[in-house]
């Protein structure tokens, strides 16, 4: 495994983190990394997990940032060569194209495909949750197909609604709530990554793993 | 039950408490106030715990009615306040009566008062916390700003006695914040390093409780700099490709993907919330040892306790 770089983001919060790279196996360490301190240390204000790294929020007067340095660099030692994948798997229909993905024959025609090709693209491969930010409940999933890996819009969309699925770069995710967004929608899904009202808010978490399927319109 | 009623909601007036803390991992933003050191400093005049909900007021204050008698305390930015249009003596506590009014007017110094009142604001919770987050429509009112005909209910509780000590220094006109360089310093060259600690900076217009866009000296940003999204913390220096940095506030979001020449101290985050448009700001380079002193000078100067 690649080495870790622990740095001090700020007097608050320490960034541990891998040489940059979009993999599943280092994503997991990850992962793991932030539950082993999470579980380990008590006085964490927050851990946030992204895709090569994890960021330990703390307060400067209560956490000696050295010792907790020496448990990030311990706890790393510890985690095996290995570390499994258990995330849940989650099945998301969507209703492509059309209102629904406004964006789906733009996105065909740069790729120089049909948009049934398009959704075969997108439906044809198992998603891991890398990392969740933007707002609330947004899960960053990859890979994308290359062939389909398209850009950001120009001009990003004023109110992209909630639901939408959309891509770029080399990713794809569901807009938890309505928002202004720069990615490219392609469909749109009844499921709803955030609800605060229900048990658990958050549908997704990093290493969850995700499917869509091709469904009527919404 | 006490309450106040907001008759003119001003610029941009918020209830905040500590902060919407353990959730960032899941992309809820933190929120909480701009300048934490009055936010305390008011809930602990007005006999609070730190962390009870306050108004946040910006720029341009409100006007708010009390329905029953309210103690109230005011921290941060120095406005003209006024109570029932005579002028208030904000030093210390003082009690507006039912159906009083309170008045924010001119503003001297500062750009962010908080408004505490005996008992904190009683308003739901989402995730343990009243902070609003008007980007991600988390907190009281579903996080927006206040608006007129709002009414704000007070819970009813005696006082908690705790020392305070002096008011944050206000900045005139701008502030010098000390950084620590880093996290991701190794993507810059020595000279945008020497130009970003050399510059004086402006706040833009388009500056908010999510960040602060400053404009000034382009700082050359990494070429190919091909970043992940990662943890942003409150005072975060983002370099985005225009070369004009934003300095990341109370309601960023969690992650971010733009490089980070350096990230400014926990000490002078209060003294960073009171700057509004147009003020200047310079950054100055700090080791971690020289921001825990500055944190713990300023942690004593809040509580009053001797040094």
């Amino acid at each position: 495994m690649s080495t870790l770089r622990i740095a001090p983001a700020g007097d608050a919060a320490l960034l541990a983190e891998w040489p940059a790279r979009i993999d599943p196996a280092l994503n997991a360490r990850a992962v793991a990394l932030g539950r082993a301190l999470a579980h380990h240390r008590s006085d964490l204000r927050d851990v946030v997990v992204a895709y090569a790294s994890v960021t330990l929020y703390f307060d400067p007067l209560v956490t000696d940032a050295a010792r907790l340095e020496a448990d990030v660099v311990a706890l790393e030692a510890d985690l095996p060569d290995a570390v499994a994948t258990q995330g849940r798997l989650h099945e998301i229909p969507v209703s492509y194209g059309g209102a629904d993905g406004p964006d789906l024959t733009e996105v065909a025609e740069a790729a120089g495909m049909t948009e049934h090709e398009v959704i075969a693209r997108h439906t044809g491969v198992t998603y891991r949750v890398y990392m969740l930010g933007f707002m609330p409940g947004f899960a960053y999933m990859a890979p994308l197909d290359p062939r389909i890996a398209a850009g950001r819009r120009a001009v990003p969309r004023k109110r992209v609604p909630a639901g939408s699925v959309a891509i770029a770069a080399g990713q794809t995710g569901i807009y938890p709530v309505e928002t202004p967004g720069g990615w490219q929608i392609i469909g749109r899904t009844t499921v709803t990554p955030f609800d605060p009202d229900r048990s658990d808010p958050f549908l997704f978490e990093a290493g969850d793993r995700v499917r869509f399927h091709p469904t009527e319109r919404v | 039950m006490s309450s106040l009623t907001v008759v003119r909601p001003g610029l941009m007036t918020t209830i905040q408490d500590a902060g919407r803390w353990g959730r960032q991992g899941s992309g809820v933003p933190v929120s909480g106030p701009m300048d934490a050191y009055s936010h305390r400093l008011a809930n602990r005049i007005a006999g609070n715990p730190d962390s009870a909900a306050a108004l946040e007021i910006t720029v341009a204050g409100p006007v708010l009615r009390a329905r029953g008698s309210v103690v109230c305390a005011i921290a941060g930015a120095d406005f003209d306040v006024r109570i029932d249009d005579v002028v208030a003596d904000t030093a210390s506590w003082f009690e507006l009566p039912d159906a009083g009014v309170l008045r924010f007017g001119e503003r001297r110094a500062g750009a962010r008062a908080a408004l505490a009142v005996r008992g904190g604001f009683d308003v739901p919770a989402t995730f343990g916390s009243r902070a609003s987050s008007v980007a991600a429509c988390i907190g009281p009112f579903g996080g927006r700003p206040l608006r007129a005909g709002d009414e704000l209910p007070i819970a009813e509780a005696g006082p908690v006695v705790h020392a305070h000590g002096r008011p944050l220094d206000l900045p005139r006109g701008g502030a010098r914040l000390r950084v620590i360089m880093g996290p991701d310093q190794a993507v810059f060259d020595a000279h945008a390093v020497t130009q970003f600690l050399g510059a004086r900076f402006r706040l833009t217009a388009d500056s908010n409780r999510m960040g602060y866009r400053l404009e000034g000296p382009t700082i050359e940003a990494p070429r190919g700099g091909d970043l992940l999204s990662q943890a942003t913390p409150m005072g975060s220096v983002q370099v985005p490709p225009s070369g004009q940095p934003i300095l990341l506030m109370a309601d960023r979001q969690t992650t971010g993907g733009y490089p980070r020449i350096a990230t400014v101290i926990s000490a002078d985050l209060p003294l960073a919330g009171q700057l509004a448009p147009g003020d200047w700001v310079e950054m100055a380079a700090c080791t971690p040892v020289g921001a825990l002193q500055a944190l713990r000078l300023l942690e004593r100067a809040l509580t009053g306790e001797a040094s």
